[in-house]
């Protein structure tokens, strides 16, 4: 046993971080967050150079074939430096939907280019206000005509290739819509984090190729986002140790009544929490990465653990370094706000906390059962 | 990283489990997951034939060089003993400070020989040790202690008294700090021994609990001759000394003992909430969610401490964690039982091991461990000084001859 990653994923995760900072990563993030721009096509290029794109894609596709624990360490320097880019949804939603589900032929038309960065795909899954179920999915596929409306698509104006949760009769499906097609019409949203691109994409008779046929799509796609989660739960992670860390520099630097507020124990308690909770979401992301990497059967509860632990460490680490941080931290100048938008896109993206402490005791009740 | 067994672990891990599987009974085979309603004698009892048995069979205080009693264990190694261990009914709550803290200090500052008379009893469990650390004016400000330490010729003389001694009236030996010069700062001041509780002049009183027990106690010395030879650390370096055994205390603390995710999850899924099963209802499956993510998370920081520990490097007091997490969980997860029994739940039981029993012992244990070994609060002090690197508490006894502090009595 070894509860570490190894001195190369190590030092991969120092590259990440340096390469991102020269990058000035977050300060693009507040760029396209201040600018018209979808996102930061040089970054993305440049995420493009660094292979990342390629990451988990098997060789015979042209990718680089390395593992999952690879990829964990650049979600999280992804989530720390805020990188304005379409990767999450192309590369652990799309990219990740295909290597599961694709036939050989989809993964040929789709994967190489994906690893290029030539394409970017997404999951367009929500459609209300209401959480996604079976039952109240209104998008429906016919013969591989698509006629619906989904919201909320995280990218959905930056990618050119949709996967796309469906009904067809009584059954859920998935499938791979063009996004340039005719028939699809895409409308740009203004989300609470325009870092993030959103959009909503209405199809109106527009071809589909279903994605993986022979699977049941809603099963399929529950088992997509387990593996997306310990994906995302990396970039919440990196979140919120800079939150942390944001914190703890101002206080140091801050002071109040003769001494610097980081004196103070209200303060240096606070940090002590935020420091908790960055390390337990730490652990369980670990082991989350580990029954990702391997298709331990513990996934599905490991991903859901990861997935609320580090939910839960983002959202107290964003909104108690905007307190730490008094007046300045309420402004628009200082990048407190940005962690505090970017924590609550991710935390709703790809479902939100209840649904996946649900799907935490419900993984928890099959492996009682058993 | 891969949380799977090497071919040697998975070895060693079946070693453990055929001698547990032989020799203890596995929790899910009993009713409840622990003792809590025994008393002490039996329980004493109990456990010190558990800890002969491990003793006996080369399984007491893995880490431990062999020649002290112990099995010279990677700390892979004991990782997969815990995580056996955990599957089994094991009695214990006795030996914890003499393993743990005592132990750890006589490894390193006591006398070859007396390392060789002391460590393997503790070890085997045949003798106790208790940590006479707190007094009435020194808790949290642990170096604020009084207890007078004078010495003459080879011998000092003890006067003073400690307060909140775990298990004291059982026990054989005692670490010890005490003030042996009033004049110097307060840190500088201290001197460490270990003494026979046996010694003339100790005198053990009983403090009942909040929970109606008496495990803890005041101790009071009056002219307790030590010999100088069980002094550990130098003369006036008692705090350095200290501190070594608060760390190790600090590793040594496991998860607050009590019903945690697994307990709480039965529970939902044998009562009824609102008409139906309560591990149905939504804010039950969000608290069991919440729980769940802690004790993962607890277990694995614990699973990286080690990894640490392989690499070499000393576990800094990131372990200060698992007892702030863990405490407080315990209480919630406590209360949360009782409310599931409703209002049978404050029910006094007439079996000690029935459910509720377990429920109503966290409910008042919690309370204690969050103060005991270092407050929440200390321990978040703890965290943000040493390990986050921020500035410590504004204090008003800086560079001050202790005897000129001001304190509470005055
Ligand atoms: C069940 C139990 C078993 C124990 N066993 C032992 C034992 O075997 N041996 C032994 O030596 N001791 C033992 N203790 C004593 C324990 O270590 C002390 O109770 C503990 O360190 C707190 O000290 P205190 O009781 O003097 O409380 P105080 O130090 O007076 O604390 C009271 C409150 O003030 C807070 N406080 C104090 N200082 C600060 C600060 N700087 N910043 C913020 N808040 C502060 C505390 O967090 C607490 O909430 C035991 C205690 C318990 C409850």
């Amino acid at each position: 046993m070894n509860f570490e990653f190894s001195s190369d994923q190590m030092l991969l995760k120092d590259q990440a971080r340096k390469f991102l900072e020269s990058e000035e990563s977050v300060k693009k993030a507040r760029e396209v967050l201040e600018g018209e721009q979808t996102y930061d096509e040089s970054l993305w290029r440049s995420v493009i150079e660094m292979g990342w794109t390629a990451t988990t894609i098997p060789e015979e596709f042209d990718g680089l074939g390395l593992g999952y624990l690879e990829l964990c360490v650049i979600a999280e320097e992804l989530g720390r430096s805020l990188a304005p880019t379409p990767f999450s949804s192309s590369v652990y939603l799309a990219t990740e939907a295909l290597i599961s589900l694709g036939s050989n032929e989809q993964k040929q038309s789709y994967l190489p280019r994906l690893a290029t960065g030539e394409i970017i795909g997404t999951l367009a899954h929500t459609e209300s206000t209401s959480s996604p179920s079976v039952e109240n999915l209104t998008c429906e596929l016919n013969g591989n005509k698509l006629n619906g409306t989904k919201i909320a698509v995280t990218d959905g104006d930056i990618a050119n290739f949709a996967v796309v949760s469906a009904k067809e009769g009584e059954k859920a499906v998935l499938c791979l819509v063009d996004l340039s097609t005719k028939g699809v019409e895409i409308t740009s949203q203004n989300t609470l984090d325009p870092s993030r691109s959103h959009a909503s994409i209405n199809f109106k008779d527009a071809e589909a190729d279903i994605l993986g046929a022979d699977v049941d799509g809603w099963i399929a796609l529950q088992e997509i986002l387990d593996r997306a989660a310990v994906l995302f739960a990396f970039e919440q992670l990196g979140g919120a140790e800079a939150c942390m860390n944001m914190a703890k520099e101002y206080a140091m630097g801050r002071f109040a009544f003769g001494r610097p507020i980081a004196s103070f124990q209200a303060i240096k308690h606070k940090i002590a929490d935020m420091y908790i909770a960055v390390e337990l979401a730490r652990s369980n992301c670990y082991f989350g990465a580990w029954a990702l990497s391997t298709d331990a059967p513990e996934l599905p509860t490991a991903a859901a653990t990861s997935r609320v632990s580090a939910s839960k460490a983002f959202h107290e680490c964003s909104k108690e370094n905007i307190q730490t941080h008094g007046g300045m931290g309420f402004t628009w100048e200082f990048d407190c706000h940005l962690y505090y938008r970017r924590c609550r896109q991710l935390a709703a993206n790809i479902g939100s906390q209840a649904v996946w402490k649900n799907k935490l005791i419900s993984s928890l009740e099959r492996a009682n059962q058993i | 990283m891969d949380f799977n067994d090497t071919t040697e672990e998975a070895k060693f891990r079946k070693e453990v489990g055929d001698w547990l599987s032989a020799n203890a009974t596995l929790k899910e085979d009993e009713e409840s997951g622990s003792y809590p309603g025994m008393g002490e004698d039996d329980a004493l009892s109990l456990a010190k034939k558990w800890a002969a048995k491990l003793y006996d069979s080369g399984w007491a205080c893995l880490h431990w060089p062999s020649e002290y009693g112990g099995r010279g264990s990677t700390p892979i190694e004991r990782v997969i003993w815990g995580q056996e261990a955990s599957k089994y009914r094991i009695p214990g709550g006795f030996f914890e400070i003499g393993q743990g803290m005592a132990g750890p200090v006589l490894m390193m500052y006591a006398t070859e020989e007396q390392k060789k008379r002391y460590l393997p009893p503790m070890a085997k469990g045949e003798e106790i040790w208790c940590q006479l650390f707190s007094e009435p004016g020194a808790g949290s400000d642990l170096a604020g202690l009084k207890t007078k330490s004078v010495l003459e010729g080879d011998t000092w003389t003890i006067n003073g008294q400690k307060i909140w001694t775990s298990g004291a009236h059982y026990s054989d030996y005692g670490i010890l700090v005490t003030r042996s010069d009033a004049s110097a700062q307060k840190h500088k001041g201290l001197t460490y021994f270990f003494l026979d509780m046996k010694s003339p002049g100790v005198e053990v009183r009983p403090i009942k609990q909040i929970s109606g027990g008496a495990n803890f106690n005041e101790v009071y010395f009056t002219d307790v001759k030590i010999p100088d030879e069980q002094r550990l650390g130098s003369v006036g370096d008692g705090w350095k000394v200290a501190l070594t055994t608060l760390m190790n205390e600090r590793l040594a603390v496991g998860d607050a003992s009590g019903p945690d995710f697994q307990e709480a999850f039965n529970l939902a899924c044998g009562h009824d909430l609102n008409g139906d099963l309560a591990i149905k209802d939504g804010s039950v499956r969000d608290k069991l969610a919440d729980w769940y993510c802690q004790s993962s998370g607890l277990k694995y920081t614990k699973y990286r401490n080690i990894s640490a520990l392989s690499r070499g490097e000393t576990p800094g007091p990131q372990a200060s964690i698992t007892k702030i997490v863990s405490g407080n969980k315990l209480q919630e997860i406590a209360n949360f039982g009782m409310d599931i029994m409703d209002a049978a739940g404050i029910v006094r039981p007439e079996s000690a091991d029935a459910e509720q029993n377990m429920y109503q012992m966290g409910f008042f244990g919690a309370a204690g461990i969050r103060i005991a070994g270092g407050t929440d609060e200390i321990l978040r002090n703890i965290i943000s000084e040493q390990v986050l690197g921020l500035p410590q508490d504004m204090r008003a006894d800086k560079g001050i001859p202790f005897n000129e502090i001001p304190s509470s009595n005055k």
